[in-house]
């Protein structure tokens, strides 16, 4: 043992050398596997006659897209059926935002209420919302509630709004700045402005789910302010409602914006389930297309893309928000 | 009205007329609910279907076997829950039998088992066969809670392999080999395929996800690259985009087209899936415990590998517990979308039963069991989660 005073260790000791053998053998696994997966992707490809190309994008489609912002019918090529998606999918996100921010909002805030019956049932809620998959409460919200409803004559009626089984229908200027509201024709329904029940099954479930997420950040964040805030607000005689909106929230937003950010992430991510409400987000269309065209790489590599899209655009204003929102200490 | 009552829901004008406002208005749902569900709803649908919902069109002469499989579970979560009870905690050096939490479970269990068959359809046999299994798992919890305390130190040695063994015996059990009939993987479906799926994944994410978080948190570049790409990767995509994926995708990564099983590929999308998510998880474990602990570590000398195992992971896995939790609830929860790829899981099974035109439209009934279904396995898992952390982390211990 003597011998070994001066001499470097032997190599299974030798901490310099140690980091790189282990990263070295690492990265040949990775690259060996990563070389026999794409040699077989190629070879299979290419024995299906499948090798990768974008042309099949300038295309005519051969299906109908019924429900959407940008004009599409059978003759239009793929990739306006994708941006016909891709435009549905912003739609209800858009949307969704803004529900399940006011919903989760109120809940939040209601468990911090002075009434016990609210504060209980705002715990309810979240429980139950929680503990049950998205997928099946969209399902619910499709199946057993939105195509329950009345049609025709029997549908539900407002001042203005009309609930039927067909959609919603709500006032709106037609084309020529005249204003006109809901008209029975035939039996059927006509408004300026639709919402199917594919759409509004899926913006309540959304926003029935996300709201239930949502409130529990927002809890957190509220909680998360120190008691003598709300003390000293109410010394100062400010009563609940302005203590709140004066006081608290701003430094609850301090906690609730980077947890607003994953809701607003996995909102977006699970508005591609509309496929489940009969609904042509992004996802379904590009499903149809890749059983059309059996493109699946490029089908998948243009939904992948989409949503990291979506995912970084969400990321990036919400990082803003925190940078805006964040206590600067002196 | 007790005083403690009138100010919670009646401090102010306001507060009393919301107060009133809510209780008029659940008691119209909730009695509205319950006259449909009493008078109105068909729930033959679910009676005639039972077999379906539960494990799928497995051939009938073969269901022994999940009968056997389910004695075993039913042994191992008697064992379990009694070893469990039986052991002494920190700030419990004696411990009651059946404390009175544990007599409400099991006055629950009994309850569910005589009403639940019944209440099916099910002919006697198989109602006799849930009050066996019932009966063996309080049994099994009565002998282990008597004498689970002989197996002293090697209690917590031996039963967190129980589990995993179970798993292995549990797949030959339903799939076959070993002398048994095999039983095709395409004919597994309902409860059953549901089970198995998110078994898997859980069991399998699990170590995937501690090394890609330490893969995360490494000092070497390549690790910490890979381990990120992986992760950021994963999490920007939509699962129903990852089955796609796998499903549409897997036969062209393998050679000559050779392809696993449509459910295995399912499978091994939700294990990959759900290991980004767990290592998020855990590296916030990670992150919490001082970097003095592995330096403390790595001074008495032990290696690396060593110091992560036995000093720093217990530490992180203990704090990372609840979102580790809620991340295998949302596992189970994810595996309904299995029905979107075509397979037959609950909310599949549920989909196809109703596409029969003798059910159509009983769209409420079979949608409402699934809901009370599903919710009570994830509180249930939640519940089990808090007495976990509990235990874990006693409040006396003052830290």
């Amino acid at each position: 043992m003597a011998s070994r005073l001066g001499k470097s260790p032997p190599w299974w000791q030798n901490r310099r050398l140690l980091p790189w053998l282990v990263q070295a053998s690492v990265g040949l696994v990775l690259v060996l596997v990563i070389a026999f997966l794409l040699g077989n992707l190629v070879r299979n490809l290419s024995a299906a006659g499948l090798l990768l190309s974008w042309r099949w994008l300038g295309q005519p489609a051969s299906f109908d897209i019924a429900e959407t912002l940008l004009p599409f019918n059978a003759s239009q090529p793929y990739w306006r059926g994708l941006l016909a998606g891709l435009v549905n999918t912003l739609r209800v996100v858009g949307l969704g935002f803004v529900g399940a921010t006011l919903v989760g909002t109120l809940v939040g805030s209601a468990s911090f209420s002075g009434n016990g019956l609210v504060k209980r049932l705002a715990r309810i809620y979240v429980e139950l919302i929680r503990n049950i998959p998205l997928l099946l409460q969209l399902v619910f919200w499709y199946f057993v509630v939105f195509l329950a409803l009345p049609n025709g004559a029997a549908a539900i009626q407002l001042p203005g709004i009309v609930l039927a089984k067909s959609g919603l229908f709500l006032p709106g200027f037609e084309a020529g700045f005249q204003w006109s509201g809901p008209t029975l024709v035939d039996g059927v329904w006509q408004a300026p402005l639709r919402f199917t029940p594919e759409f509004g099954a899926l913006l309540t479930g959304l926003v029935v789910y996300t709201g239930a997420f949502i409130a529990e950040v927002v809890r957190g964040g509220i909680a998360a302010v120190p008691k003598g805030q709300w003390e000293a607000a109410t010394s100062l005689g400010l009563g609940p409602l302005p203590s709140l909106r004066r006081i608290i929230i701003p430094q609850a937003l301090r906690v609730i914006v980077p947890g607003l950010n994953t809701q607003y992430i996995s909102l977006a991510k699970n508005s591609s389930l509309a496929v489940a409400c009969g609904y042509t987000d992004l996802y379904s269309v590009a499903e149809t297309s890749l059983n059309q065209t059996g493109r699946a790489i490029e089908v998948i590599v243009i939904l992948l893309a989409a949503y990291l899209a979506i995912d970084l655009v969400i990321s990036l204003l919400m990082n803003g928000l925190n940078r805006l929102v964040q206590i600067k200490e002196r | 009205m007790p005083a403690s009552l009138r100010k919670e829901l009646f401090a102010t004008p306001l507060d009393g007329v919301v107060t009133v406002l809510l209780i008029t208005g659940l008691a119209a749902a909730g009695s509205r609910l319950l006259h449909w569900a009493l008078t109105q709803a068909d729930w033959a649908v679910i009676q005639a279907n039972s077999t379906l919902f539960a494990v799928g069109r497995y051939p009938i002469e073969q269901q022994w076997r999940l009968w056997l499989l389910g004695a075993l579970l039913a042994a191992a979560a008697g064992l379990s829950w009694g070893v469990l009870r039986g052991l002494a905690l920190p700030d419990r050096p004696t411990t009651a039998l059946w404390p009175r939490h544990d007599r409400l479970a099991a006055s629950l269990l009994v309850l569910l088992a005589a009403w639940a068959p019944a209440a099916l359809g099910l002919t006697l046999t198989i109602q006799s066969r849930w009050w066996g299994l019932t009966g063996l798992l309080l049994l099994v919890r009565w002998l282990a809670g008597r004498y689970g305390s002989r197996l002293g130190k090697t209690a917590p040695l031996v039963l967190p392999m129980v589990w995993p063994l179970l798993y292995l015996v549990g797949m030959v059990l339903i799939g076959g080999g070993l002398g048994l009939v095999a039983v095709g993987a395409n004919e597994w479906g309902g409860l059953l395929l549901t089970l198995v799926q998110a078994s898997f994944a859980i069991l399998l994410s699990a170590p995937l996800g501690v090394l890609l978080a330490l893969g995360r948190r490494s000092s070497l570049p390549l690790l910490r690259w890979g381990s990120v790409v992986y992760i950021e990767f994963i999490r920007g995509a939509p699962l129903i985009t990852l089955l796609f994926l796998g499903q549409n995708i897997l036969g062209f990564l393998l050679p000559g087209g050779m392809a696993p099983d449509r459910i295995w590929r399912a499978a091994w999308i939700l294990t990959f899936f759900s290991a980004a998510y767990l290592a998020e998880a855990v590296r916030s474990g990670l992150a919490a415990v001082p970097r003095g602990q592995l330096e403390a570590a790595r001074s008495l000398g032990l290696s690396l590998p060593q110091a992560l195992a036995k000093v720093v992971l217990p530490q992180a896995l203990r704090i990372a517990l609840p979102a580790t939790v809620g991340q295998f609830i949302s596992l189970l929860q994810d595996t309904t979308l299995l029905s979107l790829i075509g397979l037959l899981d609950l909310l599949g099974t549920a989909r196809s039963v109703m596409a029969n035109p003798l059910f159509l439209g009983k769209s409420a009934e079979v949608y409402l069991t699934l809901a009370v279904l599903f919710w009570c396995c994830c509180a249930a898992l939640g519940l089990g989660s808090r007495a976990l952390e509990r235990r874990l982390n006693p409040p006396s211990l003052g830290r």
